[in-house]
């Protein structure tokens, strides 16, 4: 089995949740396996990341340049290219970033590539045994993964048990110099921030959050209603924004809005994992869905199989007396 | 601009269940109903309304039998001028990486500016794009939420990052884009503008006509492949109230205000 990496995403100095969860999945594959993290960036952020991450990591390459100061995924897949072994295995977040950077980097390095990886079954020798979800997470399946020239393997936060109470003490690689040249066929202009919408989805206690089961713009006026009864906010998940019925600052999700109720009343909502990205807190989740078979049944507290265009008005004219 | 999208048949996420095969290890695969994959539908409606500002063709592009065809009629009478369907019982079996191989040795037989794909399909792997830009030194955004061609030379590209942020960027052309739904509204397509595309000629290639070694590709050139499918063990999940409606409703306004969601 060949040394294993994280690539350690980050922001304003601090790094993200799943930079506790790689030492797991690294686990998961083989539990005498090597972990070391990278971390790419520039100055004083990167050297608050790198100085945190020695407790997580038994190694930890620190590779500084200006021009990783925003992560630019074809820039960063320059540095990782000239700094990592060709054989290596590369864990990447499962997040925008990391879906820009691995198959590009998967191809660099002429490595096998998996992608938004959930679970981990071990290793045959230098073959690897994944597990992960098809047809927006309707179906999983095993899946092997030749890894004797390296592999590239994203993985989904959440999916892995964070290291707590880490107190490792690694110790940090400079490979700043190895870096080489950066210059790329992509720059970074600017981040543009989302727009602020006419309701803060984020302050309500109780949220009424529509999906692909509304069916049609029309019918949103339904879920408004039940939301008026019960002094909610109505919002949604992605497929409702891309059909323009309701406004971006509605949506809930890793692409959209991070909520926090005390209850979620999923309506008509499959439960893509990118949807409940979004829903934090540990809310009392209500599941209303026609299928089943819907993922969302799976995370929900209670649910119902019906329509959630006979059951709202139903529900409504319940709460209105 | 000359823009090539690749696009794919996939089962319909929004019209089938899903059920394992009786040997536990495929889907059920005889009922299931197919159509173009939702994120390519976006990438076409990007593709054509770049060119109707800019001038230029758009072509579609697909892996698969000759059941795939009907996905690049579907994106024709979308308005797309040709369609290549590849197809070679070689390809089979193959990973992402196979996949990627296999469009880039067509790509190299164009003259594209832009190729663009959905952000993800069945497999929700988002990958074949920019594993082909890596193989052709393109440069590579996924995605791309908002494309605004500039002169030949350059496009400035909005792509979807967390929290609703959009990212900025400038990319040399030729250039791979991986489309994110949203970033249009696709035309709808009717039977009649189907049937009006329906008698222009597809050509069919497959690895011999690419120059394509077959052992790179399919089964035999793929380092990742699926085992099997199945239905997770998921612990509990929800308490599913059964009953009349009235009692569910009932049962359902008990635990909303226990929880602090009703007063």
């Amino acid at each position: 089995m060949a040394e294993i990496f994280a690539y350690i995403p980050h922001s304003a100095g601090v790094a993200e949740d799943i930079a506790m969860e790689f030492p797991d999945a690294a686990k998961k594959m083989d539990a005498n396996a090597a972990v070391t993290a990278v971390v790419t960036g520039s100055g004083a952020d990167l050297d608050k990341v790198v100085e945190a991450m020695t407790a997580v990591y038994s190694s930890v390459i620190k590779i500084d340049n200006e021009a990783l100061a925003y992560p630019n995924a074809e820039v960063v897949r320059k540095a990782l290219v000239n700094v990592l072994p060709t054989d290596a295995i590369v864990l990447v977040p499962n997040n925008t970033f990391g879906m820009d950077l691995a198959p590009g980097l998967s191809i660099k390095m002429d490595a096998a590539f998996v992608a938004d990886v959930v679970d981990i079954d071990g290793c045959d020798g230098n073959t690897l045994k994944l597990v992960r979800q098809e047809l927006g997470g309707a179906v999983s399946t095993h899946v092997t993964c030749d890894a004797a020239a390296g592999a590239v393997i994203t993985v989904r936060g959440g999916s892995f048990a964070p290291m707590e109470d880490a107190a490792v003490g690694g110790a940090v690689v400079d490979k700043s110099a190895d870096a080489g040249d950066l210059t790329c066929k992509r720059r970074f202009l600017e981040v543009v921030a989302a727009e602020v919408g006419d309701v803060d989805i984020t302050k309500s206690d109780v949220l009424v959050s529509v999906g692909r089961g509304i069916e049609e713009e029309d019918n949103i006026e339904v879920a408004q209603e039940l939301a008026e009864a019960m002094g909610a906010v109505v919002s949604c998940s992605r497929p409702i924004v891309d059909a323009k019925w309701l406004e971006k600052s509605r949506q809930v999700g890793t692409s959209g809005q991070t909520v926090k109720p005390k209850v979620y009343m999923a309506m008509g909502i499959s439960g893509s994992f990118q949807h409940m990205g979004g829903v934090k807190g540990n809310p009392y989740i209500i599941a209303i869905n026609k299928n089943p078979k819907a993922p969302i049944f799976q995370v929900a507290d209670v649910g119902v199989v019906a329509d959630i265009l006979e059951f709202m008005p139903a529900l409504t004219e319940a709460i209105s007396g | 601009m000359e823009i090539l999208v690749c696009v794919k048949r996939v089962p319909d996420t929004a019209e089938n269940e899903f059920e394992l095969n009786s040997a536990g290890n495929d889907l059920d695969r005889d009922d299931l109903v197919y159509s173009v994959n939702e994120w390519d539908n976006y990438a076409v409606e990007e593709a054509i309304q770049i060119v109707d500002n800019v001038g230029g063709n758009v072509t579609v592009i697909t892996i698969g039998d000759d059941e795939s065809e009907e996905v690049l009629r579907r994106e024709m009478a979308m308005g797309a001028n040709n369609g290549i369907l590849l197809s070679d019982d070689a390809f089979e079996g193959s990973d992402g990486k196979g996949i990627a191989t296999i469009l880039k040795a067509e790509v190299e037989k164009g003259n594209y500016d832009l190729i663009l794909t959905g952000a993800q399909a069945d497999e929700g792997a988002g990958q074949v794009g920019g594993m082909l830009a890596a193989m052709l030194d393109y440069p590579y955004a996924s995605l791309v939420n908002k494309v605004v061609v500039d002169g030949d030379a350059v496009v400035k590209v909005g792509r979807e990052i967390e929290g609703g942020n959009q990212e900025m960027n400038e990319m040399d052309l030729p250039c791979v884009l991986s489309i994110q739904t949203g970033i249009n509204e696709p035309r709808y397509v009717g039977i009649r503008g189907i049937r009006k595309v329906a008698k222009l000629e597809i050509p069919v290639k497959g690895a011999a006509d690419l120059g394509l070694d077959a052992s790179a590709v399919g089964d035999a050139g793929a380092k990742v492949k699926r085992v099997d499918y199945f239905v997770p063990d998921m612990g509990d999940g929800a308490e599913m109230l059964d009953g009349s409606t009235d009692e569910i409703i009932a049962q359902l306004i008990e635990r909303i205000k226990s929880k602090g969601g009703l007063a």
